[in-house]
């Protein structure tokens, strides 16, 4: 799926594997996927808690926490490997080329400094300023994520501040170096439903504004259907479902995205009940050999239970699922070109 | 702030009466002072005349007044062993048992805190390992033994340093040093080593256990992922979270010190309030008791409410601000 | 990319027998892979039974005086060159034994280790379980007192209750029941950490739903308290426990070498450390730092034992 030339992606993912040993065995908890993230583009990564949604994000920033570790793949930023960079390069790139956003902005800001003194440092660590116009930017960065009295309010500490307020604040703090992708993961899960979509907006608004592409990791389908450009569905590691966001709600091709979206009540449709399904996400180390959803697909076939499915073309997306393999699949799949 | 310091000011109060009460009870109720004080002869009217003398014939309530009303101008009464003035007997003996304790806690400290931090910083670094085998035994061995250990070598085998007593002492008023004379600071080496030694492991695992846990922290991981250097991670960000509540209980330890010296006092026979202490519990001799816990107490409350007021001024979280934050 | 379906049976399904599960868990598992911690509980465990047999496996007894002879006295260890076969640790000023000496100590030592131990625990496991449970005045109460007592040394208040002991009891009576004095005042001086953990503990779980639930059908606060509180607890309690018994040999050791512990008829290794330093300036070294090397192996094993207990229970180390 990599591209060469004119047309390169910002992120690409290839064949990645993150696994974590223990005693009992190695866990594979993100098991050979690849994607790509073009520049200024937002990449929704969607799937339920457990999926392997924040360790890819946690790898491509190179901040798995041991044991954890990176066992296959690589990450290319702007076509250059960087998940085998020796510590002190991946340090450089971070906060400078990838900025990262984080779940809980109580806990992600240090109480003891004033928001000022962190994002100067932050400032200073990249770009080549002086203290006092590192500090002017500042000021302006919080301005930009909607700060009222950003002039006073900078060398306020971050227990001041309300959660939505330290939210913007960490926003900036990702922003203040001007990377080119910011993976947020669950920005606002930890915030009151009111400012959730407030939040997403500044996040959405501000990188476009700086040109930056965004890695939006999250469990809420809602949240990606607005925001996001395109979409990967996660699964027990692995990715069921890439492609256009409108595609794959509107038309979801793997069956587990269908039973997702299937599960989400919708405004003007009249269902009599939601979709469920059925049993729940294997346990990494309990995941059935072949597709990893064949237990609970109301789909499923022989050769699902025998060989994991490629990523294969299905319509203007791609889906892992053996359905659109044309040689084996028993029928059709609806709705196809 | 001040409604803070207040409160705190009045918890001390009621902390050093209910310690005030508790040294009274001892005269109260324990042992019989003036057979003690008359020794075997002794007729009536002696014992109603000292009775009278010492207030022992008033309700209780107007004898702890009493009590208290002395011990605030420092009038503990007469030693029962050494019959002399109790007040007397500790200004002769706190200059000895406070440079002890001062030294040792400089110690303890300055060779606490920078072990704890290497060992939280490098976890599986092989000078870690040494330092934490080295602060399981400190934590294992009691301070007697290591006084004895210390003596053994360097006095008995070696012969480098005295082995009790406090060397030459310099006379400033009421104050005797011994940092001024060559012998007095000899002397204080391996009774400061003995009793900062505990401290100084105790201080480097907890030093090192919340530098643990800091790093643990969310807020570090966003350090990390803003691609802040290790130096700026590990010494502006971790160390300071790490050390803002290791302060409290740091200052409690060094606090504690000062009961410690008691065991380094009697191996080291250093002519400080400790040993003082342990003569007269060996003979309940009461007021030189009272006196102690009082003074003790007294120290106790004070360094409780500094570390209260640090950690005020340290941690911003606990200012109660008017500038909060407004809208989303 | 095809996988064969015989590898379906991954994950072992539960066997029975508590052994079996207990010897296949997380924390057996950690305690064999730590070469150290086998150690010193093996070490620990030759303590135990040295000093809890001692009358039946020491090589003497070094209490009878009719086995005492004078002319034994100040014998040295064995791979000296007057040394004696009899005795192999040496002798010390009266004739005994050292090395049953150490052993007879090594059992008053423990003795007074444990039961302070377990007087701590529930003193202050009673105490916490009330103080979370019930709330309210008598919880600020029992935590006042603690944070008052807690701000002073544990061997001073040991040292204090000692004192108070010693000085309104006469001197006979006192010898008698000093053991069980020492006892009480190490353990009063400890029962603040049991019961601010057990407190936190009980705080949490008071208003978990099952607890509600056990109240909403009648049963009794004490039943709830204990059988469904207090496993919850147990785990921190046992840590606490391992460090402090380290502690509490080292204040009665301390306590006993300030000749305010246990009476000198039945001395521990306190006692006799004590004893022996008298002798370390004229050479005789084995009767201090013998009992002395007892002391620390033992307590370094225990203190061992903690460590690895608490990083073993820790579920955030997992």
């Amino acid at each position: 799926m990599a591209r060469t030339g004119a047309n390169l992606p910002l992120l690409q993912v290839e064949n990645l594997r993150v696994v974590f040993p223990t005693r009992r065995g190695t866990l594979v908890a993100v098991d050979d996927i690849s994607f790509h993230i073009d520049p200024g583009e937002v990449l929704g990564v969607v799937g339920e808690s457990g999926a392997g949604k924040s360790l890819t994000g946690a790898a491509i920033i190179g901040l798995l926490e041991p044991p954890g570790r990176i066992a296959g793949g690589q990450v290319l930023l702007e076509g250059e490997r960087i998940d085998n960079l020796p510590y002190e390069q991946m340090r450089r790139i971070r906060g400078r080329r990838i900025g990262a956003v984080f779940q809980d902005p109580l806990t992600s800001l240090n109480p003891l400094y004033t928001i000022g003194r962190q994002l100067v440092e932050t400032i200073t660590t990249h770009l080549d300023m002086t203290p006092q116009k590192a500090r002017d930017h500042a000021i302006e960065l919080l301005q930009e994520v909607g700060i009222t009295a950003a002039e006073r309010r900078i060398d306020h500490y971050p227990h001041q501040f309300s959660g939505g307020m330290r939210q913007r604040v960490v926003i900036a703090l990702a922003l203040c170096a001007n990377p080119r992708l910011v993976i947020a993961d669950e920005p606002t899960t930890a915030l009151d439903v009111s400012i959730q979509a407030q939040i997403i907006a500044l996040l959405k608004k501000l990188c476009s504004v700086h040109g930056a592409a965004v890695m939006l990791i999250t469990h809420d389908m809602g949240v990606i259907a607005e925001t996001a450009d395109r979409v990967a569905v996660m699964y027990a590691g692995r990715i069921a479902e890439i492609g256009p966001v409108k595609d794959v709600v509107k038309h979801a091709r793997h069956p587990y995205t269908a039973g997702l979206m299937g599960s989400i009540p919708k405004v003007g449709e009249h269902v009599e009940r939601l979709t469920q399904i059925e049993g729940a996400m294997p346990r990494l180390n309990a995941i059935p050999p072949g597709c990893a959803f064949n237990p609970r697909c109301p789909r499923a076939f022989e050769r699902c239970r025998l060989e994991r499915p490629d990523l294969l073309p299905a319509g203007s997306s791609h889906a892992a699922c053996w359905l659109y393999d044309a040689a084996s699949a028993p029928v059709r799949a609806v709705g196809d070109a | 702030m001040i409604a803070y310091i207040i409160r705190r000011l009045i918890q001390s109060v009621v902390v050093m009466l209910t310690v005030g009460f508790v040294a009274f009870s001892l005269f109260a109720y324990v042992g019989d002072p003036i057979s003690i004080m008359l020794g075997q002869e002794f007729t009536e009217a002696d014992r109603a005349r000292i009775a009278a003398d010492l207030g022992l014939d008033r309700p209780f309530f107007v004898q702890f007044l009493r009590f208290v009303g002395n011990a605030i101008e420092g009038d503990f009464g007469i030693s029962y062993r050494l019959a002399r003035p109790v007040d007397a007997l500790i200004v002769e003996r706190l200059p000895a048992t406070l440079e002890l304790s001062m030294v040792a806690a400089f110690f303890a400290l300055v060779a606490g805190v920078p072990m704890g931090v290497y060992t939280g910083l490098h976890r599986d670094s092989w000078l870690s390992r040494f330092f934490l085998t080295v602060s399981l035994i400190g934590v294992s061995l009691p301070t007697f033994l290591i006084g004895i250990l210390l003596i053994l070598v360097f006095s008995v085998i070696l012969g480098w340093l005295p082995s009790f007593g406090r060397g030459d002492v310099v006379k400033i008023g009421w104050w005797s040093t011994g940092f001024l004379t060559a012998s007095g600071l000899k002397a204080l080496i391996l009774p400061a080593i003995t009793l900062g030694l505990f401290q100084m492991t105790l201080i480097m695992r907890l030093v090192r256990a919340e530098m643990l846990e800091v790093l643990r922290t969310d807020y570090i991981k966003f350090a990390r992922a803003r691609g802040l250097a290790n130096r700026a991670v590990h010494f502006g960000h971790a160390l300071r979270n790490t050390l803002v509540p290791v302060i409290t209980i740091t200052g409690l330890q060094l606090g504690a010190i000062i009961a410690f010296a008691i065991i380094t006092e009697t191996v080291f026979q250093w002519p400080g309030m400790g040993l003082l202490f342990i003569q007269s519990v060996t003979v309940a001799d009461v007021p030189v008791m009272a006196a102690y816990l009082c003074l003790v107490a007294f120290f106790f409350v004070v360094i409780n409410l500094i570390v209260d007021l640090l950690y005020y001024a340290v941690d911003p979280r606990l200012r109660i601000d008017k500038g909060v934050s407004g809208g989303h | 990319m095809a996988t064969t379906t015989a590898d379906r049976r991954s994950s072992a399904a539960p066997r029975a027998g508590v052994v079996h599960r207990a010897l296949d868990s997380d924390i057996f598992h950690s305690f064999k892979r730590s070469p150290v911690t086998v150690l010193a509980a093996a070490i620990t465990l030759v303590c135990f039974i040295g000093a809890i047999f001692a009358p039946w496996i020491a090589p003497h007894n070094p209490f009878d005086l009719r086995t005492l002879n004078l002319l034994d006295a100040f014998t040295p260890p064995i791979w000296t060159t007057e040394g004696d076969a009899r005795f192999i640790l040496g002798t010390d000023d009266q004739g005994r034994d050292v090395l049953s000496t150490i052993m007879y100590g090594a059992r008053i030592s423990l003795f007074v280790g444990f039961l302070s131990v377990i007087f701590a625990m529930l003193l202050g496991v009673g105490l916490g379980l009330i103080s979370g449970y019930i709330g309210g005045t008598v919880d600020s109460f029992v935590m006042r007192i603690a944070d008052i007592q807690l701000s002073f040394p544990a061997i001073l208040i040991a040292l204090l209750i000692d004192g108070i002991a010693r000085a309104a009891l006469p001197a006979a009576l006192h010898d008698e029941i000093a053991i069980y004095v020492l006892v009480l005042a190490i353990g009063a001086s400890g029962w603040v950490q049991y019961a601010r953990t057990v407190r936190g503990s009980t705080l949490v779980e008071k208003n978990k739903e099952y607890v509600q639930a056990a109240r909403v059908i009648g049963l009794h606060p004490v039943a709830i308290m204990v059988r469904h509180v207090l496993p919850n607890v147990m785990g921190p309690v046992l840590v606490i426990a391992t460090i402090h018994l380290a502690i509490a040999i080292i204040t009665e050791a301390t306590l006993s070498f300030l000749g305010v512990g246990v009476p000198p008829t039945q001395p521990s290794l306190g006692t006799l450390i004590r004893v022996g330093n008298d002798f370390l300036f004229s050479g005789e070294w084995w009767i201090t730092i013998f009992p002395g090397a007892a002391l620390v192996i033992m307590v370094l094993s225990v203190n061992l034992l903690g460590d690895w207990l608490r990083d073993a229970l820790n579920p955030k180390l997992r």
